[in-house]
Order: C-alpha cells, then sequence, then structure tokens
C-alpha cells in the first residue's frame, strides 16, 4: 500500500471515510479545522453526508441521529468543543448507539489557547458525559497511529454499540507525516453494516409494537434503568484484556517514563539518548487510556526500577493519578510537566531523568 | 352497523396515556397517528422526541421513537432525514424544547431547509417540570418562576415561532392551528398530513404549530382552559398559514 | 331513531369534558361510576339522539369513543 505526506486531520478523516464513516457533522475550532474541511470535499465523493453543525451541540446531536439511524458517524473537535459535546455522547452511551469522535485536545481551562495540550486526560477518560458511562479511549502518538486508531474505532464502536474517542491534540492534530492509510471498505461492505444494524435502527418499521425501533437514552422504570447500568459495567470490565501499551526497553530499565500521545513519543526520543549516555531508561506509553493498561505496570521489576517519571503536557497532572492507581505506591513518581499549549521539551525530560538518577 | 371512527392503531391497542385529562399531546399524538395511517407511511415512521411532556409518549406509541436531548430533536432529525432520506421523519416538541434551549437547532434547521416536519405543541407553559416561565408564555401569565405573572421588562414578549420561521427563505410550510374545537381538531389534523407529503415529496422543511392547553399548570380544568385558548392564546398566536410554498408553484 | 351510536372504552375516559360540550345532540354526560384510575368516564345519556357525527370521538384526546354509524 502507498504512503502518503499528511497531516493528521486529514488522515483521520481519510481513515474514517474508508472505514465506512459516511456521516460527519462539525463546526470549526482550531486545532482540528481540516476535518470539517476535507471531509466536507470527501464524503460527498463516496455517497456520505457532511453538515456543518450551527455548534458543537448540534452536531454531536446530528451524529446521535444518523447513528441511530444505522450510519457509521464521526464527529471531531477540540477541548471546550469536546465539553459542549459530552451531552450528546452520553445520549449515545446510555442508548447504546456507536459513534467515533476526536478530540484534537489544546490548552486550557475556558478557551485556553489553540496550541496542544494534554489538559483533557480526565474529561476524556474519566467524566465525558454525565451518568458515569466508560468509552474506550484510543491515544495517538503519529500520524500512522491516529489513522489506525481512527479505523479500529468504528469497528469497536460497532461491535460493542459505544461511542468511542480518539484522544489526540494539536501536534498530532497539525502535523503532516508520511502515513499508510488503510484499505477503502467497498459499498458493499458499507451497505452490509447498514443493513445489519437494520433490525434496531430508527428508520421507520412494519406496524408491531414488538419489532419497532425503540432509541432510549434513558428509562422510566428505575429497575431498568439499574440494569442498563449492571450491562453497561459488565461490558466496561470485558475491555480490560483490550488495553495496550508501547513497552520499550522496560527489561533492564532503572527509571521508567511514562506518557501517552505526543508526549510518549519525545519521551520514548529521550529514553534512547538517555540510553546513549549509560542511562537505563525505559518507556511505558499506553495506547487505551481507558481501559488503562495496568498490566504494563505490573510486569516492571521494581528491584531494579528506581522510579517512575510522569511526562505529560498538562499542569496539574491528571494522567499521572491513573499510573499512580497502576504502580500502587511500588516505587516514586516524579513529574515533568508543561501544559497552557506549550510542547514538552525533550530536554527538560532528560533533565528530570537525570535529576532522579543523580538524586 | 358500521364503525366510523375509532382511534389509530399506530397507538398501543392496551394503553392509556399518561398525559392529564384534557392535555392536547394525546390529542396531537392521535392526529399524527391517523396522518401516517391514512398517507400509508407507518412502515417509514420515525419521531424524534424532545424532552419534556412533549417526551413522555414513547411507550405509547408503536412505531419508530428517538429521544433527543433537551432541544436537540431537530439536530437529531437533521442527521437522521439526511442519511436515510426514505424515512418519514418529525420532531415532536414542546414550547421549552423547540423555542428555548432548542431555538438555535430550531432556526438552523429551518434555514438549512431540512426536509423534515416538525410538530411544535405550544402550551405556553413547561408542563413536566412543574408550570416554569416558557418562551411562549402570555404576558401576564403566571408562572412557577414568573410568580407575579410574565413582565415584558423582565421578561421579554411571547415568541412567535411560525412568524420567525416565516423570515427565513428555505422553510416550504408553516401553519399555527389548535385543537381546542372540532373544527380546529381536523385542521391541525390536515395540516399534518399536508407538512408528511411535502416531506415525502421532498419540499423541504414544514412546520406545523399546535396552540394546546396545560389545564394543570394553568390551574384551570380542561373546559376552563379551552375558554383561555379562545380568550387570551388565540389573540397572541393568530391560526393559519403562514407559507405554503405549493400556492406559489401554482 | 338513532342513527349513530357511542361506545366509551371507560378505561381511556380522564373525564375531560370535550365530547360532552362538543356534542351537538347533547347526547354524552359525565357518569358517576369510576374507572380503574379513578375517573368518572362519559356514557351516552340519550342515546337516540346520536347522529353519528363522531365529533366525540374526534375530540377525545386519548380515543375513548368508538362511533358507528346505523
Amino acid at each position: 500500500m502507498s504512503r502518503v505526506f499528511m497531516k493528521g486531520t486529514e488522515a483521520v478523516a481519510e481513515a474514517a471515510v474508508r472505514a465506512g464513516c459516511r456521516f460527519f457533522a462539525g463546526y470549526p475550532i482550531t486545532p482540528q479545522n481540516e476535518v470539517p474541511e476535507y471531509l466536507s470535499r470527501r464524503l460527498p465523493e463516496v455517497g456520505g453526508v457532511f453538515v456543518q453543525g450551527e455548534s458543537e451541540v448540534a452536531s454531536v446531536n446530528m451524529v446521535y441521529g444518523a447513528a441511530a439511524a444505522g450510519t457509521r458517524s464521526m464527529t471531531s473537535s477540540s477541548s471546550p468543543g469536546i465539553a459542549l459535546k459530552s451531552e450528546g455522547v452520553s445520549y449515545c452511551a446510555s442508548a447504546r448507539i456507536p459513534m467515533v469522535y476526536c478530540n484534537f485536545a489544546r490548552g486550557g481551562p475556558g478557551v485556553g489557547s489553540i496550541q496542544p495540550a494534554q489538559q483533557d486526560y480526565l474529561q476524556a477518560t474519566k467524566a465525558s458525559g454525565n451518568g458515569g458511562f466508560r468509552m474506550p479511549v484510543l491515544a495517538p502518538a503519529t500520524v500512522q497511529e491516529a489513522v489506525d486508531m481512527t479505523y479500529r474505532a468504528f469497528d469497536w464502536a460497532d461491535r460493542d454499540r459505544t461511542p468511542v474517542l480518539i484522544l489526540a491534540d494539536g501536534v498530532i492534530g497539525t502535523m503532516m507525516e508520511p502515513v499508510v492509510l488503510p484499505e477503502m471498505k467497498s459499498d458493499e461492505e458499507v451497505a452490509a453494516i447498514k443493513e445489519s444494524k437494520k433490525k434496531w435502527a430508527c428508520i421507520g418499521h412494519p406496524l408491531d409494537y414488538a419489532h419497532r425501533s425503540w432509541i432510549e437514552p434513558g428509562q422510566w422504570s428505575t429497575q431498568k434503568m439499574q440494569k442498563c447500568n449492571e450491562d453497561a459495567a459488565a461490558l466496561y470490565r470485558s475491555w480490560e484484556k483490550e488495553a495496550e501499551a508501547e513497552e520499550y526497553q522496560t527489561e533492564d530499565a532503572e527509571i521508567i517514563l511514562t506518557a501517552y500521545g505526543i508526549s510518549g513519543r519525545i519521551a520514548k526520543s529521550a529514553v534512547n539518548l538517555l540510553r546513549a549516555e549509560g542511562i537505563k531508561a525505559g518507556l511505558i506509553r499506553p495506547k487505551t487510556v481507558y481501559p488503562f493498561p495496568n498490566y504494563a505496570y505490573d510486569k516492571l521489576d521494581y528491584g531494579k526500577v528506581k522510579a517512575i517519571l510522569d511526562v505529560e503536557m498538562s499542569i496539574p497532572a491528571l494522567f499521572v493519578e491513573d499510573v499512580d492507581m497502576a504502580v500502587k505506591g511500588r516505587c516514586p513518581i516524579e513529574t515533568c510537566l508543561c501544559s497552557g499549549g506549550n510542547i514538552m521539551s525533550r530536554d527538560a525530560v532528560i533533565a528530570a531523568a537525570k535529576k532522579i538518577m543523580e538524586g | 352497523m358500521e364503525k366510523i371512527y375509532t382511534r389509530t392503531k399506530t397507538i398501543q391497542e392496551d394503553k392509556v396515556s399518561g398525559f392529564c385529562p384534557g392535555c392536547m399531546h394525546s390529542t396531537v399524538i392521535k392526529l399524527v397517528g391517523e396522518a401516517l395511517e391514512e398517507l400509508n407511511l407507518v412502515d417509514k415512521a420515525v419521531c424524534v422526541q424532545g424532552i419534556g411532556c412533549c417526551g413522555l409518549h414513547m411507550d405509547y406509541i408503536a412505531y419508530d421513537d428517538i429521544t433527543a436531548a433537551h432541544g436537540r430533536a431537530c439536530a437529531v432529525a437533521t442527521g437522521i432525514k439526511r442519511t436515510n432520506p426514505g424515512s418519514l421523519v418529525f420532531t415532536y416538541q414542546g414550547d421549552g424544547d423547540f423555542a428555548s434551549i432548542g431555538l438555535a437547532e430550531s432556526v438552523s434547521a429551518a434555514n438549512r431547509g431540512e426536509n423534515f416536519t416538525v410538530i411544535f405543541v405550544n402550551n405556553g407553559i413547561y408542563g413536566m417540570t412543574g408550570g416554569q416561565l416558557s418562551p411562549t408564555t402570555l404576558v401576564g401569565m403566571k408562572a412557577t418562576t414568573a410568580p407575579k405573572g410574565r413582565d415584558p421588562k423582565e421578561h421579554g414578549y411571547p415568541m412567535h415561532m411560525c412568524e420567525i420561521l416565516n423570515e427565513l427563505k428555505a422553510p416550504y410550510y408553516l401553519e399555527r392551528t389548535s385543537c381546542n374545537n372540532p373544527a380546529n381538531v381536523m385542521k391541525t389534523k390536515n395540516a399534518i398530513k399536508k407538512a408528511f407529503q411535502y416531506q415525502m415529496e421532498g419540499k423541504g422543511f414544514s412546520m406545523v404549530e399546535v396552540i394546546t392547553s396545560c389545564p394543570t399548570n394553568w390551574g384551570l380544568d380542561p373546559l376552563k382552559a379551552l375558554d383561555f385558548i379562545e380568550e387570551k392564546m388565540l389573540p397572541e398566536y393568530p391560526l393559519g398559514c403562514f407559507r405554503d410554498r405549493s400556492k406559489e408553484e401554482g | 331513531m338513532a342513527k349513530g351510536k357511542i361506545e366509551v372504552i371507560k378505561e381511556r375516559c380522564k373525564s375531560c369534558g370535550y365530547c360532552v360540550k362538543y356534542c351537538p345532540k347533547q347526547v354524552l354526560a359525565i357518569g358517576k361510576e369510576v374507572n380503574s384510575k379513578g375517573y368518572e368516564y362519559v356514557y351516552a345519556a340519550n342515546p337516540d339522539d346520536c347522529i353519528g357525527c363522531a365529533i366525540c370521538g374526534r375530540m377525545c384526546p386519548d380515543g375513548a369513543i368508538d362511533v358507528y354509524k346505523l
């Protein structure tokens, strides 16, 4: 398959189309404007539908509608826009409607800044909307990963009838890299996917109470609501075995750098440079930040590992909370942080690691 | 002996709605069902319910139904209709859902000329939540959040959605009816049928605004509420067809 | 002789009185008996005057009245 040089936002958009996404609604917000721009050209080419919603709130609800009517659907935004979409995502989670959405995260809180950041970690993994639902959250560190994760997200969403979030950031979104694009799903495959949802999709059914489509984002009966929550909780537990992390040079490591997304990539190059200076560094980079890859931290030899260095573009640190839960106090955790749109500096990471090793 | 009138089969045989006595939500839902049956569209029907009293009949009807978040029915309907043009998609919303929290979605969908139908039930009050002020509450009308009555200096004036949407270029059909007497009930049904027909002919955005009562939160018994419609609501919300492009097409 | 006949499905009646008000022949009246929800449901007080116009059926929000032409 051919390699093409593509910008992250456009690569994610193309990956979605190749995965069979045939409806996108979105709203302009830096740093992901190219997603709606790209799809406003591309979707009509494949018989898909693009709508620029009047707001992020409208856009996510258009996706809820299209997805509830059987079409693979996506929206994307950035930080404050993602906050506006939280109710819509909660409706999809409650009504078990598959959809994919992307956050090209930027500085915050509030309007924050338009440069890249990782300050939405808790929003993404802990509370993407009301009601305590969970969903798969995939964190790409390269444009290639963003493409592959988006492509996979649609299958995961359909398989488990759940929203799936791609937690990217402004760097992944706006940088260009060579990338290999996945196979384009044929029109027949796309039609078959929609056909497979016909039983529950709200598109009209013969007059028959038992077999009509009824998309319920809530219940009048509290017993039924609890049953929905119990079924969902069982599904969330089943995802544990699908947690994934990149484990790099961790076997003999005396210091483990841990980070996700672009910080993970920067930390990896720091590991290489530290190794060149004789410092046994390793990296754990979660690819799924929900389900969180606790296993990677359990596999560490805490006899050898002096400390874990959390590298994060967020002040206060947020991702470190999941790391802390995974490490369970088996060794100290230090942090190397920046935020507000500042991009993590590899030298700062190296300096922080050295300080720990000398300390 | 020939049965000439019975309740529409689009309402489940054994069900009675939970609406209050005299509540015209029941009436409008019945008329929607009759329109769907007479146009042979039941198998294509998708009701996008708002939140409020307008969103209480999902377990009562027998055709496809999706509950939208409060105010977002027009966005949800956009997503459904654009990806399933063959379906008969309509939103069923109250005045809070359509004209307050959902105003941006309502006006934007109308302005885009989305090819679905809005059934907008306007009773000038928030019913489900117990009688709060609504954008369509009349001046002087009391509400639990306007205890001294709606005062324009503080709460502004009642919103006229047919007139507002009539300022937009795209909408195809806009009519306001009521259900306060048999003649108006028939007009409401005919308006709903016309809106559904235009939709299936791909003509674009259509809306039927139905002036109804809320005996419980108006603090009136059903029959006095009918008088309130006649004497107070209809002067503020004049009935009639604001736009029917088929007439212009000749 | 009645030209029409009504049949009240008493469980659906909520005693709102619309049918009583708009029946052109004053056939209907609110009854004394109550349904399972406690509503005094309507009945045909003057069945012989019924002309089968179905106004009651159409006005009834909950479709509690079936109407027949004789």
